[in-house]
């Protein structure tokens, strides 16, 4: 399992987002959560998108006020993930046009559908657009 | 956010989500989630609600969870939603539930009825969304009940529905591996499935599969690189692209698979090279993902069998990454070597600028990488410096969790590598100082073995110089404040062990050391029993040696105030040295011979001295000993209390705790060969278990006289009584105490450490000239900062310098930088010199660059010339070559700076270098 979470939270550090590929308790995730964005909050845009917390290796990226971060294990390509941050941010961007950190919190269901597209089991499964987005417009036709 | 509002959003959900987004403060959002919760709870259990309002709901409740506060008064309405007709609501539904419930929560169970029926579904989205549940809501134990249908949903006619198939069987694999092991071959088979969205994900499974046994999925290398080659030349779908990348996602994981498949296998390799190769070639260098799938090229290079021309490929590669601006390609850059550098050691060598330039930046993702990299080539020749790069890290940081990692590494790399056993001990010093309470506690044992048993070369006076540098050093730390325990127990040891014996301190000042550990330590049960032991051995040492000695008053009142203490081992202990204090010197020098820690102790388990002694009482009439299987449990309380005492009695005895008063003074005593049987001869009933043990070996020694004690109590008290206060402190104090412990573990470490020195000492002498820092970056870049620069031309131009000199230059220069990096020795001479240096480095590092002006010049004008060299953020390959001509005067100079330098020990100073980077 590669990937183990995938967050959005603002700078101010308030979670916009969050999937877990592994169980952890509330309290966990809350601490999980304020540690990370703590560290990256103190990282400059001139150095690594890595950062090691605990066990996990942490890939972000930053848009506008959004940080995108995914939890990874020991054995995944950083920098492919870092791609990957930005194929997701693309796919919203094509779903909602000119994707905001509001698009994400009136459709919070959405964003998680196409996550659910795109990873299961913490792996990779598909990062065709047009695969992703596919089902999420069938059910916005159907309703 | 044209979207706003367009599922028919309420006025309320939109002014929940404005406030949580507006709020300003944490504490803020929390109390608008805490009122929502109010609410929600409130409504979400009213009749008839609509659907839509409903939908609405359960997203709050998802806020509720993201933010992090229970919604799980909620749950089960996402549960009843799974049941909707409507597929958005049901998918909702599943999402809602997917995020709430672990899959061992109690509601799977009303769920997975829900799943078994919508897999059957005919509409494929409403499939594909249970499929999305079963794999993250399925457990271990529901997966057989919906497994056959999965299996079914493989050979659906939608694609989309026979990817998140194979996903949900890669999940029940997951689980329980042993569920799926029969369709194992369904994996196979979909990796040739039409679409490139099921093959890909396909890739998962098998990638975990092959993780697991390459073996069986040798068969499958052909296919992999075949559909590597297909989707690098572009035959999948446009949609794939990522950035004009064909699916660089699938070519990662496929390269990923390619390296676990050809690891070590030349001809499975052999088939991959031409695509690796291809791939590489294609790969736009200026974009992510390009670079990342060349990365993750070097990283199957590097796994597989070696090709000469993709090594040379992937060390182009690496070279781009290390020169480039982007912090993440350094990383990837630096990581890559890592891995390169196990398969050709050379690979560093043009890098070493670089690596050093990681190093020292202020990012600390990037120095910790830097730092991983260091670890993977540390040797004998540069140990010293990496060790002591490292511990300046540990040092720094706060986070305990790579603090400890960071000073395991010391650790390890200076038990491995350790230049000299001086160097050792200082670098436990500091390491122990400064994260004592985090390594592991076999390590302090270690090190006090190693100070007990010293270099192991028949070279007493060495021994001794180290012991007394260990000695000096640690009186010097002692009195700091906040020492870990570990450190201060090592501490302790060594003093009560080697505090006097080389003469210099009194024993009245080194008992004065360990009173003041005692008290500031009070707290420390363990630090005070080692404080206790060594002043005992302090105290037997000087009466042994027939010198009078007094008793310091504050430790007259430690002992006094450890008669009392709630700790019953150190109550023993304190009775012990109380009674020891009436003893002629004599026995004194027979319990506490002097450095007598490495000296093997015979422990005769059997009590064969009590022989005599059981035989007499048997003839006397006394009972057999009752092996313990066959006597009831009870009775042997009491015998146990009754073994210390001279009583004749044979009746039993309750009196607990009297124990260690008395037990000294009789025990010792018994030098004479008489005295084992009157000791124990007190025992009634139970010393008779020595006749019925088998073994007797005839003979105990003095040192069997002191342990004794503990083969009584072990014998007779451990299995009957071993809860027993009394019996457990003695042990302890065996154990613990002065000499008993640190003999019997005898690691291997120390022995290989000597080993591995003598192996590279020779090894560099060859090797030394032609690659100096061959390497091994940062060592010589830092400690001698004269052979730093040149560096970057070096290596080629080192070999022209072997080529030029003679051979005794070549060992000269072996031998300086053997000098060099093994500090210790020149410091084994001397040992103060040689704190003083590592007290204050800078001062040392000052005296000896102005003893040798001539170098300074030599390094400046060095210095010039190079610049250019490293001031072009890439030192290739080329760039040697380049300097290789008007080099080799430089390189003959640099060697007698080398063996000059090498004279000198230990002078790094981080500065310096810093310099000659700017």
């Amino acid at each position: 399992m590669g990937i183990r979470f995938i967050l959005m939270v603002n700078k101010q550090g308030q979670t916009r987002l969050a999937q877990y590929y592994e169980y952890l308790t509330l309290e966990e995730r809350r601490a999980l959560e304020g540690e990370i964005i703590r560290k990256c909050l103190a990282r400059n845009e001139q150095q690594c998108s890595f950062v090691e917390h605990r066990n996990y290796k942490i890939v972000y990226r930053r848009y506008a006020s959004l940080f995108f971060l995914v939890g990874v294990d020991n054995e995944e390509n950083e920098l492919a993930i870092l791609e990957f941050i930005h194929l997701l941010v693309e796919t919203m961007d094509r779903h909602f046009g000119n994707v905001c950190e509001l698009d994400i919190m009136f459709h919070l269901e959405k964003a998680h559908f196409m996550l659910e597209e795109m990873v299961m089991n913490g792996c990779i499964v598909e990062t065709s657009k047009t695969n992703i987005l596919a089902p999420i417009q069938l059910m916005d036709k159907a309703s | 956010m044209g979207s706003q509002g367009g599922f028919g959003q309420s006025k309320e959900f939109l002014d929940l989500v404005k406030s949580i987004g507006e709020a300003r403060s944490k504490s803020e959002e929390d109390r608008i989630v805490l009122h929502e919760i109010e609410m929600l709870k409130r409504r979400i259990n009213e009749p008839d609600i609509p659907k839509r309002k409903m939908k609405e709901y359960i997203i709050r409740l998802v806020y509720i969870e993201m933010l992090g506060h229970d919604a799980s008064f909620g749950y089960i309405h996402a549960v009843k939603m799974t049941h909707d007709d409507s597929l958005l609501l049901k998918r909702t539904g599943y999402l809602a539930v997917t995020l709430f419930l672990n899959e061992d929560h109690d509601l799977i169970i009303l769920i997975v009825n829900t799943i078994q029926k919508d897999l059957k579904s005919d509409n494929y989205l409403v499939v594909c969304a249970a499929l999305n549940a079963v794999c993250k809501l399925i457990n271990e134990e529901t997966i057989p009940a919906v497994i056959q249908q999965v299996v079914e949903l493989l050979g659906h006619p939608k694609e989309g529905v026979r990817k998140k198939a194979v996903m949900a069987l890669h999940s029940f694999y997951q689980r329980s591996p042993s569920s799926v092991n029969h369709l194992v071959s369904h994996f196979r088979k979909k990796l040739c499935d039409n679409d490139p969205g099921v093959m890909g994900a396909t890739l998962c499974p098998l990638y975990d599969l092959i993780t697991i046994d390459v073996n069986l999925y040798k068969d499958l290398v052909v296919s992999f690189v075949n559909i590597l080659k297909q989707v690098a030349e572009r035959r999948l779908p446009k949609s794939y692209d990522y950035h004009q990348t064909p699916a660089p996602f699938i070519q990662i994981k496929l390269l990923k698979i390619l390296a676990i498949l050809g690891s070590g296998d030349k001809k499975s390799s052999e088939q991959m090279y031409t695509v690796i190769g291809d791939i590489m070639r294609k790969s736009d260098t200026t974009s992510n993902i390009g670079n990342a799938i060349l990365y993750e090229c070097i990283c199957c290079i590097s796994s597989i069998q070696p090709s000469p021309k993709l090594l040379e490929t992937a060390a182009d590669s690496i070279a781009k990454f290390l020169k480039s601006d982007s912090h993440n390609l350094k990383y990837m850059g630096i990581d890559a070597l890592g891995r390169l550098i196990r398969i050709s050691p050379d690979i560093a060598e043009p890098h070493q600028l670089a690596v050093i330039d990681c190093l020292e930046d202020p990012d600390d993702t990037l120095k910790r990488k830097t730092f991983e990299l260091l670890y993977k080539m540390t040797k004998s020749s540069n140990v010293e410096v990496i060790v002591d790069r490292m511990i300046d890290y540990m040092i720094s940081i706060n986070d305990s969790h790579y603090k400890t990692e960071t000073a395991s590494r010391c650790v390890e790399l200076a038990e491995q590598f350790a230049p000299s056993n001086h160097w050792f001990i200082q670098t436990m010093n500091k390491v122990f100082q400064h994260a004592g309470d985090l390594v592991n506690p076999k390590v302090a044992h270690n090190l006090m073995r190693l100070i007990a048993e010293g270099f192991g070369e028949d070279d007493e006076s060495a021994d001794s110089q180290l012991r007394s540098s260990a000695v000096e050093s640690y009186l010097k730390i002692v009195d700091e404040p906040k020492l870990p325990s570990a450190f201060l127990q090592v501490i302790c040891w060594v003093l009560g062990e080697y505090g006097t014996a080389d003469g210099k301190y009194s024993a009245s000042y080194i008992s004065g050391k360990l009173c003041d550990v005692a008290e500031a330590h009070s707290s420390d049960d363990i630090v005070k029993a080692y404080a206790v032991t060594a002043l005992m051995k302090v105290y037997c040492f000087e009466k042994a040696a027939g010198r009078k000695f007094n008793l310091l008053p504050e430790c007259q009142s430690l002992l006094e105030e450890l008669f009392a203490s709630h700790s019953s081992d150190l109550q023993q202990r304190a009775y012990e040295f109380q009674a020891i204090l009436d003893l002629d010197s004599n026995s004194i020098d027979n319990i506490m011979p002097l450095d007598a820690s490495c000296e093997d102790i015979e422990i005769d388990k059997n009590l064969s001295f009590l022989d005599s002694y059981v035989h007499k009482s048997l003839e006397e009439g006394a009972e057999p000993y009752i092996p313990e299987s066959q006597r009831s449990g009870t009775l042997t309380v009491t015998n146990h209390t009754n073994q210390t005492y001279d009583t004749s009695a044979h009746s039993l005895r309750f009196e607990a705790y009297e124990v260690p008063k008395p037990v000294v003074p009789i025990r010792t005593p018994p030098i004479t060969d008489l005295v084992p049987v009157s000791v124990s001869l007190p025992e009634p009933s139970y010393h008779q278990p020595v006749q019925v043990q088998p073994t007797r070996s005839p003979d105990p020694s003095s040192t069997e006289l002191r342990l004794r004690l503990d083969g009584v109590q072990k014998k007779w008290g451990k299995p009957t009584y071993s809860s027993s206060a009394t019996s457990s402190s003695t042990s302890t104090f065996d154990s613990n105490g002065v000499t008993v412990n640190i003999p019997k573990q005898h690691d291997n470490v120390v022995p290989k450490s000597r080993e591995s020195r003598h192996v590279e000492v020779s090894e560099e002498k060859q090797k030394l000239a032609a690659s100096l820092f061959g390497g091994s970056t940062s060592r010589s870049e830092k400690k001698q900062p004269s052979k730093a620069r040149p560096t970057t031309t070096t290596t080629t131009m080192a070999a022209a310098a072997v080529v030029a000199q003679p051979p005794p230059d070549l060992l000269d220069l072996g031998e300086a930088s053997g000098g060099g990096g093994g500090g210790g020795y020149s410091s084994v001479v001397d040992p103060f010199q040689q704190l003083e240096g590592l007290l204050d480095v800078s001062s040392s590092s000052t005296t000896s660059t102005n003893g040798h002006n001539q170098n300074l010049n030599l390094l400046l004008s060095e210095k010039d010339d190079f610049t250019p060299v490293n001031g072009s953020p890439n030192p290739t390959t080329k760039t040697p070559t380049l300097t290789k001509g008007p080099s080799l005067k430089d390189a003959l100079d640099k060697d007698a700076l080398v063996r000059q330098m090498g004279v000198n020990p230990t002078s790094q100073n981080p500065n310096l270098f810093s310099d000659l980077l700017s």
